[in-house]
């Protein structure tokens, strides 16, 4: 990396408004500490306690995907797909630009799970508040924990808080895995 | 049997069960990455209250943030005391929310629609 990327890196942030971005393995020590800065930042930055508690739901979420369904091999071992490798490294960017917050996330994951997500966005999407809020109740009374306690609702709860439209795309990066990004805004 | 009596941390909200007066109260966050785990023990204690309960059982529901994990967790408790309702037992509800936070709100209202017990939802300046 030459010295001047490093410059460029600084303006891309600071065209985007960025508060707080991180490359890499999504720990637990990690997820502690991202929430911790920007419940400062937000009391800091927000005046709408409102506002502050649907960014930090929406974080809380998106970091806890991160977290869970990044497990490189492991998740791939579900599928019984032990001899691909996942990069198990994610992306996160929180920015604050005029009137409203982001939350971009990216990750790599498996062809099967990248369809199963989308299926599941396009679904959201394709749903107003209350549609959203009955698909919440549902979900929630009808489905089960899995073994690592995620609850199949994360997606739905971060479309409701967030009140937009969930964007999104699937990088192909090769006959294996996708690269999953995700942009929730929060108004 | 004895009383649970947790503090909050971070991630994980202040418990106070009390089999003596028939209160049962949680307080402050609930974001844990795995809920289960937390949950697991206040759901056992439920249980094992259930089978000698005051005459009057409140929930008092206390809760600033919760995740998506918990929140399955927290319909686990409702069910629990729904069981337990009306077998020596009456079974009260108090959900409090801060001015404003129409989700915390909502999110009461969705577990009312869910569970058939009386819920009051109760509005509060600061949890």
């Amino acid at each position: 990396m030459s010295l001047n990327t490093i410059y460029e890196f600084y303006q891309t942030m600071e065209r985007e408004d960025a508060m707080i971005s991180f490359k890499g393995d999504i720990t637990a020590d990690l997820l502690n500490s991202v929430l911790l800065i920007i419940e400062s930042k937000l009391v800091a930055l927000e005046k709408s306690t409102k506002t502050r508690k649907k960014v930090y739901n929406v974080l809380v979420e998106c970091l806890q995907n991160l977290y869970h369904h990044n497990y490189g091999i492991d998740a791939l071992r579900e599928e019984k797909r032990s001899d691909i490798v996942l990069p198990n490294s994610s992306i996160l960017i929180i920015s604050n630009p005029k009137n409203h917050y982001e939350i971009k996330t990216g990750n790599f994951v498996s062809i099967q799970k990248a369809k199963e997500i989308e299926k599941k966005l396009e679904k959201i999407n394709n749903l107003d508040k209350p549609q959203l809020r009955e698909f919440y109740k549902t979900v929630l009374n009808e489905g089960k924990i899995s073994c690592k306690g995620t609850a199949g609702l994360g997606l739905i709860d971060i479309a409701r808080k967030s009140g937009n439209k969930l964007e999104y795309s699937f990088l192909s990066i090769n006959e294996n895995y996708s690269f999953f990004c995700l942009n929730v805004k929060i108004n | 049997m004895e009383n649970i009596e947790l503090s909050g941390t971070p991630k994980t909200p202040s418990v106070n069960f009390n089999c003596e007066n028939g209160i049962i109260e949680l307080k402050g966050r609930s974001i844990p990455e795995n809920s289960v785990e937390f949950y697991k023990p206040l759901n056992d204690w439920i249980k094992e209250y259930g089978l000698n309960p005051q005459e009057l059982t409140i929930f008092e529901v206390k809760l600033e943030y919760f995740n998506t994990s918990s929140s399955k967790c927290l319909l686990d408790i409702f069910k629990i005391l729904e069981s337990i309702n009306g077998n020596n037992t009456e079974v009260k509800i108090n959900w409090y929310f801060e001015k404003d936070d129409g989700d915390m709100e909502e999110a009461g209202e969705d577990y009312q629609a869910l569970i058939p017990l009386t819920f009051k939802m109760i509005e509060v300046k600061e949890i």
